[in-house]
C-alpha cells in the first residue's frame, strides 16, 4: 500500500532527524556554553577598558559603551611585546625543526621493527604522557641542575678549554632543550602511522632501477612522508608557541615568553583586554602558520604527484 | 637533623588533597566527556553536521592557553566559584574533541551494515546501537575515556588558570613548590602520581587486553 509505506517513510525520516538531535546536541551544547561563548567573550573583552581592580571597567558608563582599541594600539605600539613575540615563534619553530630531526629516524626504526616489538616501542614513546607536565619538567630542573653529573661533565670539558663555567639550567638551552622533549612524541606519532603504511615495493624497485640508500631516501620515502612530517609541525608549533611553564621553571629572565607575558597579564597586572589581544593574536599566527604549512604541503604534494605522472 | 625518608613520605601523604583532588576531577572529566565525546564521534560520522566538527576540533587546534584564559574570564564573570567544578567543566571541554576522533576513527573501520541488518530484523535505533553498535566500537571508547584521563591527569596550562587561588591541585602545588626551591618533598609527591597513574594503566590494560593491540 503505496499509502503506509509513504506514511512509514516519513516517519523513518523523522525519527532519524529525532536521532540526529538526540546525538548531536548534548556535546554540541556544551562545547557551545564552555567553548565557544568563552571564546567570543574573550575577543569582546580585547575591546574593552581595564578594571581599577582588575577584570573589567563597567561595560557602560556616563551612557557611552565602552569599546575601544586601545589594547590592540598598545600591542603594536610597544615593540617590547612584538619582539617577545618574534621570540616565541623562533623558540616554535627551532623546536619543531629539532623535534623533526629527532623523531624521523626513530619513526622510521620503529616502522620498520618486526611487529611484536612495535607496540611496545610506541608505547615507550607515549610513556612520558603518564606522568604529570610539570613533574617532567621538574626532571629536567634535576638532570641540568649545576651539581648533576650533565652540568659537572660539560664544564669540566670548558675548563680543559680554559673556558668560564657555565649554567645549564635557567638558560635558553635548557628551555629549547625541555621544548623538544615534551614534544617529541607529537612529532615521532603521525610520521610513523605515515611511515608504516609506505610500499616496500617502492624501494626494491628503485634499488633495482640503481637508485643508493641516499637516492631511496629522499626521492621517495621522504616526499611520501610529507603528510605526517606536516601534521607532525602542526602538532608541535602550535602547543609549542603558547608555553609558559617550560620558560618559567627553565629559563632566565631572558626567556619569557608569549605565554608567560599572557598569563602575566591575566594573574599578576590583571589587564584582561591586553592579556585577550595577546591571546588573539597568538591564536591568529598559530593557526595562520599552521594554515600555511599545510596549504604549502598541498600544493607541493601536487606538483610532484603530477609532476610524476607527467613523466610516467 | 637529617629528615627520614619516611617522613619526608608522610609529609607528601599528609597533604593528600592535591593527590585526591586530580584523581576525582580525571575520573569526572573521562566519564562525562567519554559520553559527550561518543556522541560526537558518532553524531560526525553518521549525519552531516557543519557546527559540530568545527566545534569538536578546534579546542585541540588552538593553543591550551587561550582556553585557559577565555575560560578564566568567563568564569568570573559568571561569579562561578574557581575550584573543583569550573576544572573538571574545562577539562571536559577539551577532551570531548579527542574522545570523538577515537570513536570516529573506529566507527570508520567498522561495518555499517551491520546496525542496518539489526534495524531490518526490527531492532529500534537504541537497540541497534546499544547491542550492536557499541559493543563493536568499545575498545574506541574506552580508549577515548583513557587517553581524557590522562589528559586531564597531564594537564597543567588549563587547570592553572581555571583553578583560582585557594584550589589544592597538583599542578599548582608542585609548581609553587618547584618556584621556591627543589625539594626531596617535590620528589616523592611526583614518583606518588606517577606510580599511580602507571598503577591505572596496568589495570585498565588488563580490563581491555584488546587496548594495547593495534589490530
Amino acid at each position: 500500500m503505496p499509502g503506509t509505506s509513504f506514511h512509514s517513510a516519513m516517519t523513518s525520516r523523522s525519527s532519524e532527524r529525532f536521532g540526529k538531535w538526540l546525538v548531536s546536541a548534548p556535546p554540541l551544547v556544551y562545547l557551545l556554553f564552555f567553548f565557544a561563548i568563552p571564546s567570543l567573550i574573550m575577543v569582546l573583552a580585547s575591546f574593552r577598558t581595564p578594571g581599577e581592580f582588575g577584570g573589567l571597567s563597567p561595560l557602560i558608563e556616563d551612557g557611552k559603551p565602552d569599546l575601544n582599541l586601545d589594547s590592540y594600539v598598545r600591542f603594536f605600539t610597544e615593540s617590547v611585546y612584538a619582539q617577545i613575540f618574534v621570540k616565541s615563534v623562533w623558540y616554535a619553530l627551532l623546536t619543531t625543526l629539532f623535534c623533526l630531526l629527532l623523531a624521523y629516524p626513530l619513526a622510521a626504526l620503529i616502522a620498520r621493527s618486526p611487529k611484536k616489538y612495535r607496540d611496545l616501542l610506541l608505547l615507550l614513546v607515549i610513556l612520558p604522557f603518564w606522568s604529570n607536565f610539570l613533574i617532567r619538567i621538574y626532571a629536567w630542573m634535576i638532570i641540568l641542575g649545576p651539581n648533576a653529573a650533565m652540568a659537572r661533565a660539560v664544564n669540566g670539558v670548558l675548563s680543559w678549554f680554559g673556558h668560564e663555567p657555565v649554567a645549564l639550567l635557567f638558560s635558553s638551552f635548557a628551555v629549547l632543550v625541555c621544548l623538544v622533549y615534551v614534544h617529541l612524541p607529537f612529532m615521532v606519532l603521525p610520521l610513523y602511522a605515515n611511515l608504516e603504511k609506505h610500499d616496500q615495493a617502492l624501494l626494491d624497485a628503485a634499488q633495482d632501477l640503481g637508485a643508493n640508500g641516499w637516492q631511496r631516501f629522499w626521492r621517495i620515502t621522504f616526499p611520501l612522508s610529507l603528510p605526517g612530517v606536516y601534521a607532525g609541525a602542526a602538532l608541535v608549533f602550535i602547543p609549542a608557541l603558547g608555553i609558559f611553564a617550560i620558560p618559567d621553571i627553565l629559563g632566565g629572565p631572558e626567556d619569557s615568553l608569549i605565554g608567560n607575558v599572557i598569563k602575566q597579564q591575566f594573574l599578576e597586572t590583571r589587564d584582561w583586554p591586553f592579556g585577550s589581544v595577546l591571546s588573539i593574536v597568538l591564536t591568529v599566527a598559530a593557526l595562520v602558520l599552521a594554515g600555511l604549512a599545510a596549504w604549502v604541503g598541498r600544493s607541493q604534494l601536487g606538483t610532484r604527484s603530477s609532476g610524476a605522472l607527467s613523466r610516467a | 637533623m637529617r629528615r627520614r625518608p619516611v617522613a619526608l613520605w608522610a609529609a607528601a601523604a599528609a597533604g593528600y588533597a592535591f593527590l585526591y583532588v586530580p584523581l576525582i576531577i580525571a575520573l569526572v572529566t573521562s566519564l562525562v566527556s567519554t559520553v559527550l565525546g561518543t556522541m560526537a564521534g558518532v553524531a560526525m560520522y553518521r549525519y552531516k553536521t557543519r557546527l559540530l566538527p568545527i566545534l569538536v576540533l578546534t579546542p585541540i587546534a588552538i593553543p591550551e592557553i587561550l582556553m585557559g584564559v577565555s575560560l578564566l574570564i568567563f568564569f568570573v564573570l559568571l561569579n562561578f566559584t574557581l575550584g573543583l567544578a569550573s576544572v573538571a567543566l574545562a577539562h571536559i571541554a577539551f577532551c570531548i574533541g579527542f574522545v570523538a576522533i577515537v570513536v570516529r576513527a573506529r566507527l570508520a573501520g567498522m561495518d555499517e551494515s551491520l546496525t542496518e541488518a539489526a534495524r531490518d530484523c526490527g531492532a529500534t535505533p537504541w537497540q541497534a546501537f546499544r547491542h550492536v553498535t557499541l559493543p563493536l566500537i568499545m575498545p574506541g571508547v574506552i580508549a577515548g575515556a583513557l587517553m581524557a584521563f590522562t589528559l586531564s591527569i597531564d594537564d597543567f596550562v588549563i587547570t592553572f588558570f581555571t583553578a583560582g587561588a585557594g584550589t589544592v591541585t597538583l599542578p599548582l602545588q608542585i609548581y609553587s613548590m618547584i618556584k621556591i626551591a627543589v625539594t626531596p618533598e617535590v620528589n616523592a609527591v611526583s614518583t606518588l602520581l606517577m606510580l599511580l597513574t602507571l598503577a591505572l594503566i596496568v589495570i585498565a590494560s588488563k580490563l581491555t587486553p584488546s587496548l594495547l593491540r593495534s589490530d
